[in-house]
């Protein structure tokens, strides 16, 4: 489909690119973006990408050739936005503790593959998963290319607290809760790394179009990385690399 | 610099600067003042910047004692019932306020929401470029919640604004007060998913009388009238939510999304309430109507042109009071300070002078 630039208000445009959760579509909003972000213009403000969109944010007063130059401006480029994914990948490292203290819903989800729990585990951490976006709450990453076999549903009661950092199964989706709120996915793990940090610079490490990779780790392992993680000057493990586990 | 000290909180005080940009694309709300031109002109008025930020009042105001300090404060936004130490004060006027000085406040009338800006703005920790508070997220502002009684609040240095006194007695006049008419339809830029709705849906949103439901705060207007009837679903793939889009779910009642919505959601958006309107419904209370017409992207912008001139005769209204002949009864002193607008190359620059002593 060719991108459609629409009106979302008189400070923001969205350019859409299609209308379904395809990694192809969503690499075209990258791109756009980077375009944008590269070569910003008078009176940008910031971009919200989403699965197939990106919303351009603006303000209007400032914007050097008018609102429908701009639009026109924007379909162009957004014309010429590249499919193709990135040669490198830009992958977040997330050490996760699948022991039972942080995994209460593990069992379930094993259960339910027909699998054992060491095998949930693997299978979970065996692929890299793409961040398509964020959103919901501050620090939110949806992603895709969690192994199909560990679709578990959501529970019948969602829990009212559930943790900050904690690696959780909703249906066919993965992701991890950045701060402590209500929900209804099973939790099957825990991450020391705080996601959304707002005292940090940056206060969140992970950007749409990369890439999270799990890697388990035991409760020793957690209790260390938790006390280095709360570190002001504490780094994350982002790796680049080319492309090599795909995804599902 | 002035330190206050919260006596009572009132209903929801917050402090709020003109929000958090920057951050939408990993998911943190932008917050910021709801009625955002009554933060600019109370801002102007006191030789701020436009941003500093100020206490947003929601209904019931606060009881603020001054421990120490000075500076000058103007209340802006809704018609707060305004007090120092039990006498009444205008509103949209910059007073003094200093040690020993309690500040009061009356629920205001037509409308919900005050702003109390001070000189050198609110002084709490920048988050993430902000002050704003985010209190679902429990950050920016004073702790990330609403002010409690106890809280010490401090005002920022004065920076370039060393003539902060000159504005004392500057009012801002209602002519460039924006209108906040409670019966002023919402203007709808339509779109980005107006093609989801029937077209007699389409013809319902923008006919009907809509009530604010009792659930409406920062976060969003829900309205209660006729249902808006869908082509064939509410849901999409999640989408960015800016500022002012009317989200219409299954249920078929719109929501006006606001301050503290969240980046991004997976309803359909019937249009996009105009900029210039925004600050009119946070100003509107559960149980109020509204009507929604349609306008077009291009005639919103010229709206915001015409608000900006209320910003900008403001500007100048505060470079003309502070190049006044000093009054009669310092007649010998003679302008010990002042300020004047010089243009070079066409640019306008203030030129501000003070006597050293």
């Amino acid at each position: 489909m060719n991108p459609r630039v629409l009106y979302t208000g008189d400070s923001c445009l969205v350019v859409e690119f299609g209308n379904s959760i395809d990694m192809e579509i969503n690499a075209r909003v990258q791109a756009l973006r980077r375009e944008i972000e590269s070569k910003p213009f008078r009176g940008f403000i910031e971009t919200v990408p989403t699965y197939r969109s990106l919303t351009v944010c603006f303000d209007p007063l400032r914007v050097p050739e008018g609102f429908d130059k701009l639009l026109l401006r924007l379909a162009e480029a957004a014309e010429k936005s590249e499919t193709a994914e990135a040669a490198e990948r830009k992958i977040l490292v997330v050490p996760t503790c699948y022991e039972e203290d942080f995994a209460p819903d593990i069992e379930k989800v094993a259960v339910n593959a027909g699998i054992t729990a060491d095998e949930v585990v693997r299978r979970h951490s065996a692929r890299d998963c793409y961040c398509y976006m964020l959103g919901f709450v501050p620090g939110y990453s949806y992603l895709g290319g969690m192994d199909p076999s560990l679709e578990t549903p959501r529970l019948k009661e969602p829990r009212e607290k559930i943790p900050a950092g904690s690696v959780a199964i909703g249906g066919k989706q993965t992701g991890i809760y950045p701060i402590e709120s209500p929900g209804g996915w099973n939790l099957i793990g825990k991450t020391p790394l705080r996601l959304f940090d707002p005292a940090r610079i940056p206060a969140i490490f992970l950007e749409a179009g990369m890439w999270v990779r799990f890697v388990p780790i035991d409760a020793a392992e957690f209790e260390k990385t938790a006390v280095l993680a709360a570190l002001p000057d504490w780094k994350p493990d982002i790796r680049a690399e080319t492309a090599r586990k795909e995804v599902g | 610099m002035l330190v206050l000290e919260v006596e009572r909180s009132g209903m929801f005080t917050t402090v709020q600067d003109l929000g958090r940009f920057g951050r939408q694309m990993q998911g943190v709300p932008v917050a910021g003042a709801m009625d955002a031109p009554a933060l600019r002109l109370g801002n102007i008025l006191l030789g701020n910047s436009e941003n500093a930020a100020a206490l947003e009042i929601t209904m019931t105001g606060p009881t603020l004692k001054a421990l120490s300090g000075a500076a000058c404060f103007a209340v802006t936004g809704a018609e707060a019932g305004l007090s120092k130490n039990g006498s009444p004060l205008p509103c949209w006027t910059a007073h003094k306020i200093q040690a020993g000085d309690t500040l009061a406040f009356t629920p205001p009338r037509g409308g919900a929401r005050a702003y109390l800006c001070v000189t050198g703005g609110f002084d709490v920790p920048l988050s993430m470029g902000s002050r704003s508070t985010y209190t679902r997220g429990g950050f920016g502002g004073h702790e990330g919640r609403a002010l409690r009684a106890g809280d010490v609040l401090k005002t920022g240095a004065w920076g370039a604004n060393i003539l902060w006194a000159e504005c004392e007695g500057l009012a801002c006049p209602p002519a460039l007060r924006p209108s906040r008419s409670p019966a002023a339809p919402l203007r709808v830029i339509p779109g980005p998913q107006d093609d989801a709705f029937t077209e007699e849906g389409v013809q319902t949103f923008y006919s009907s009388e809509y009530a604010i439901s009792s659930s409406a705060d920062r976060m969003g207007y829900r309205m209660e009238g006729p249902v808006i009837a869908h082509k064939e679903g509410a849901d999409i793939i999640s989408d960015g939510i800016c500022l002012g889009s009317v989200q219409v779910p299954g249920h078929g009642q719109p929501i006006v999304m606001l301050a503290d919505r969240q980046t991004t959601g997976g309803y359909t958006k019937i249009g996009v309430v105009c900029t210039v309107d925004l600050g009119s419904l946070a100003q509107r209370l559960p149980g109020q109507k509204v009507r929604f017409e349609k306008t077009t992207a291009a005639e919103a912008v010229s709206l915001l042109k015409k608000e900006a001139e209320l910003f900008e005769n403001l500007r100048q209204l505060r470079a003309a009071w502070r190049s006044r002949p000093a009054s009669s009864s310092f007649a010998s002193v003679r302008g010990t300070s002042g300020a004047l607008r010089v243009f070079v190359n066409g640019q306008p620059h203030q030129v501000q002078w003070e006597a050293l002593n």
